[in-house]
């Protein structure tokens, strides 16, 4: 079995979500039917819609249950800007962080290409945090804003965003925030109702739920366009049978990833620190990328050690360490499989020389002290290799 | 031994690593991104480039159980293919650019990458054979004469060829498509690959003045008088007769032809026929599959990728250029074509034709 350190990507189903999805599986019955199999689907639900509410501190009004992270990302972003564009033509401006996943990145692209809205994009540190000052003053310089979005954790550094302070300054203008909170959601301590963001993208295949099923939490009060009409459900905005088997599933691995979560951090953290100084201790001049101090589980995902390697391409360490057993990914989005230098990295300033020999290694449940030796002792002879390979004429 | 299997996504880089595997090496497949904008499906199977051929060939490598990587190549392939094949035709030459790609591109900086990496050789689909021999390993022709590729491989040398495998030279191409089928490879039915990867529609003229931008100038005759104009002398090449725009009633009821392209002057020498034939070859850039050859030798001369081999005798000079001259003369030779020679099914080595010429000696045009 390979040493599995690619968690952000996916991580294991947890057991308690493989049994709950199995039972649900065999059940029959749509949601939205009106007789006894059909309200029983829609009881398992709305249950469901509640002990996830509960959990990321909402009521489960605000639950809309979506495909996963990137339908619930474009359903907040062009949901919001049109919504924002019908009430005032006027209003057609997105203000987003510059170290978006290319769920958020895309959709506005898509928007300003098409010429339905205008960005201004925040540009981060060099830890890759967004400042609120920044927020602030690109509010107070445009004025056209309909929409703000900054992610809560980034998938790639995992640096952790101030969203309280950003949300209460676009809450002082009137614009909304969005958060997309696919990698903190059950590995931080988070309350969407403190959060002061009205919407938040939630993925339950991120903290040990199945692939295929997410959330976008909305506020009330927040006005979104569908992106798809139909029967109806979930308040209007995201038609389509509700996918009740996953959603259970979704609650019952959030609710066992809160249970355990400060514990995981803790361990986690631990974890995270030994790779990390165990990488940059090899004399290969191995850095770790944005900030990072040891036992800080707050500022930085527990689970994510982001390595940048020089004179070594990200794919041929990610190559050789899969030949060797060890299985991570160099963070950055793929195009058709071609690797391209990571667009976070190149936001927080570093060049697109130190951002090719980029690894994100992330850590999760299953990980142990084992995985952490076994990607050390891989790594050395994995590097030299590497590095012949990038001295080619 | 550690084989990179180079997989376009195509029925012969299909069977090519199959037939690696089974022979017992350990195999990785490596797909080349050679395109800037690979997001792109398109209908029909042109080689490379697409989304399309990646999932094809992932699939292959799923099939047969090998890893699977997509290398991003697109910026050297950009470099050393695609601004060399323009600048090539923009000098007035015409280039081969899978003789070019094989040199620098899927027999270097692909070989380069794969050695430091741990391998030890690259394996493709190409028709052709290689052969252990008194002085190391020797390129030969494909059994299969119709799809032999031998030719494109000519700008290899003994380096390279020692870390290359061409597992399909001794099949022929229906018989490779019946083991695709029979492995039950999705591509099996795939339609050939026959234009330029990177120019889809086949449409090179349309192609350079996109990248070269119009440059208007005229054709003229041998003898200078201008009987017409271009838009741009790299769109034309010697041989070449259709296409050149002339009015019927400019010429003399016999066919011409493009027997000249002048860069410099941005000139097209239209001509007879009798003015194509040629059979005195210089070539630059002499590139030897084993040793050289040492004084005349007498070999046979392929100037095109499907041409016929003509019988030459061949001097390898010291200073890196060689001279053919053919028993016959032939036509169409254009400078920047490379001239691929060979000594019975073997290939000696090649070079870029720099100048051509006709010898007194009177002969029939082929």
């Amino acid at each position: 079995m390979p040493v599995y350190l690619d968690h952000a990507a996916t991580t294991p189903m947890v057991p308690a979500a493989i049994e709950a999805y199995a039972e649900a599986l065999a059940r029959v019955g749509n949601p939205s039917s009106l007789h006894t199999s059909g309200r029983k689907a829609r009881a398992l639900v709305e249950e469901s819609r509640e002990r996830i509410a509960a959990a990321l501190d909402a009521r489960p009004s605000e639950v809309i249950f979506t495909s996963g992270g990137t339908e619930a990302d474009n359903l907040a972003i062009k949901g919001s800007l049109w919504a924002a564009v019908a009430s005032n033509p006027l209003r057609r401006r997105v203000i987003a962080s510059g170290i978006e996943h290319h769920a958020v990145l895309d959709p506005i692209v898509h928007l300003v290409d098409t010429g339905q809205a205008d960005v201004t994009w925040l540009e981060p540190d060099r830890c890759g945090h967004v400042q609120v000052e920044d927020l602030t003053r690109a509010l107070a310089d445009t004025g056209d804003a309909a929409l703000v979005t900054v992610m809560w954790a980034n998938n790639e550094v995992g640096t952790v965003q101030p969203i309280q302070g950003l949300a209460e300054v676009a809450r002082s203008h009137g614009v909304p925030l969005h958060t997309d909170a696919v990698q903190a959601v059950g590995h931080l301590r988070l309350s969407f109702a403190d959060s002061g963001a009205d919407l938040m993208t939630v993925s339950a295949h991120k903290f040990g739920g199945p692939i295929g099923v997410g959330a976008l939490l909305a506020r009330r009060g927040a006005a979104l366009v569908p992106l798809s009409h139909g029967g109806g459900q979930e308040r209007q905005v995201r038609s389509g049978t509700l996918d009740a088997p996953a959603v259970h599933a979704f609650a019952v691995a959030l609710d066992e990833a809160v249970r355990v979560r400060d514990v995981e951090a803790k361990r986690l953290g631990t974890l995270r620190d030994r790779l990390i100084d165990g990488a940059m201790a090899l004399g290969l001049g191995i850095t770790v990328s944005g900030c990072w101090s040891p036992g800080d589980v707050e500022d930085r995902l527990p689970g994510n050690a982001h390595l940048l390697v020089p004179d070594a391409e990200g794919d041929s360490l990610l190559y050789l360490l899969d030949a060797a057993g060890v299985e991570v990914s160099t963070g950055s989005a793929c195009q058709a499989g071609v690797p391209r230098p990571s667009h976070v990295l190149l936001a927080m300033g570093y060049t697109d020389r130190e951002a090719r020999g980029a690894l994100r290694i992330s850590l999760g449940h299953s990980s142990t002290d084992a995985d952490v030796d076994a990607f050390l002792a891989a790594l050395p002879g994995v590097v030299e290799r590497a590095r012949r390979a990038s001295r080619r004429p | 031994m550690r084989v990179v299997a180079a997989m376009s996504g195509g029925v012969d880089s299909a069977v090519a690593a199959s037939r690696m595997v089974e022979a017992g090496h350990e195999v990785v497949g490596v797909h080349l991104a050679l395109s800037r904008s690979a997001a792109t499906l398109r209908e029909s199977a042109r080689g490379c480039c697409t989304i399309e051929d990646a999932g094809d060939a992932r699939r292959v490598a799923d099939r047969l159980g090998i890893p699977f990587y997509v290398w991003d190549m697109a910026d050297r392939f950009a470099q050393d293919v695609m601004a060399d094949f323009a600048a090539e035709y923009a000098a007035g030459r015409t280039p081969n650019p899978c003789l070019r790609c094989n040199e620098r591109i899927k027999f270097s900086a692909l070989l380069d990458k794969a050695l430091a990496l741990g391998f030890d050789a690259v394996a493709t689909g190409h028709y052709a054979q290689i052969v252990e021999g008194p002085h190391g390993r020797e390129l030969h022709r494909a059994v299969d004469s119709a799809k032999d590729q031998s030719y494109v491989l000519g700008v290899l040398d003994a380096d390279q060829l020692a870390h290359a495998f061409f597992p399909l030279g001794d099949t022929t191409k229906p018989q490779i498509r019946e083991e695709a089928a029979a492995r039950g490879f999705s591509v099996a039915r795939k339609p050939d690959s026959h234009d330029i990867c990177f120019i889809p529609d086949g449409d090179t003229r349309a192609y350079l003045t996109r990248v070269l931008g119009e440059a208007p100038g005229d054709l003229v005759t041998p003898e200078g008088e201008v009987i017409g104009t271009h838009s741009g002398a790299y769109g034309f090449t010697v041989g070449q007769r259709r296409g050149l725009g002339l009015e019927r009633s400019s010429l003399d009821g016999e066919p011409r032809y493009v027997v000249g392209v002048e860069a410099a002057r941005n000139r097209v020498v239209i001509g007879t026929a009798d003015l194509l034939g040629v059979d005195d070859i210089i070539g630059d850039h002499a590139r030897w599959c084993g040793p050289a050859p040492v004084g005349a030798v007498a070999l046979g001369a392929q100037v095109r990728a499907h041409g016929a081999e003509v019988p030459c005798t061949a001097y390898a000079l010291s200073d890196g250029t060689v001279r053919v001259q053919l028993a016959e003369r032939i036509r169409g030779v254009a400078p920047g074509q490379s001239v691929v020679l060979y000594d019975g099914t073997r290939v000696v080595g090649s070079a870029t034709i720099a100048s051509t010429a006709t010898s007194k000696a009177a002969s029939s045009p082929s």
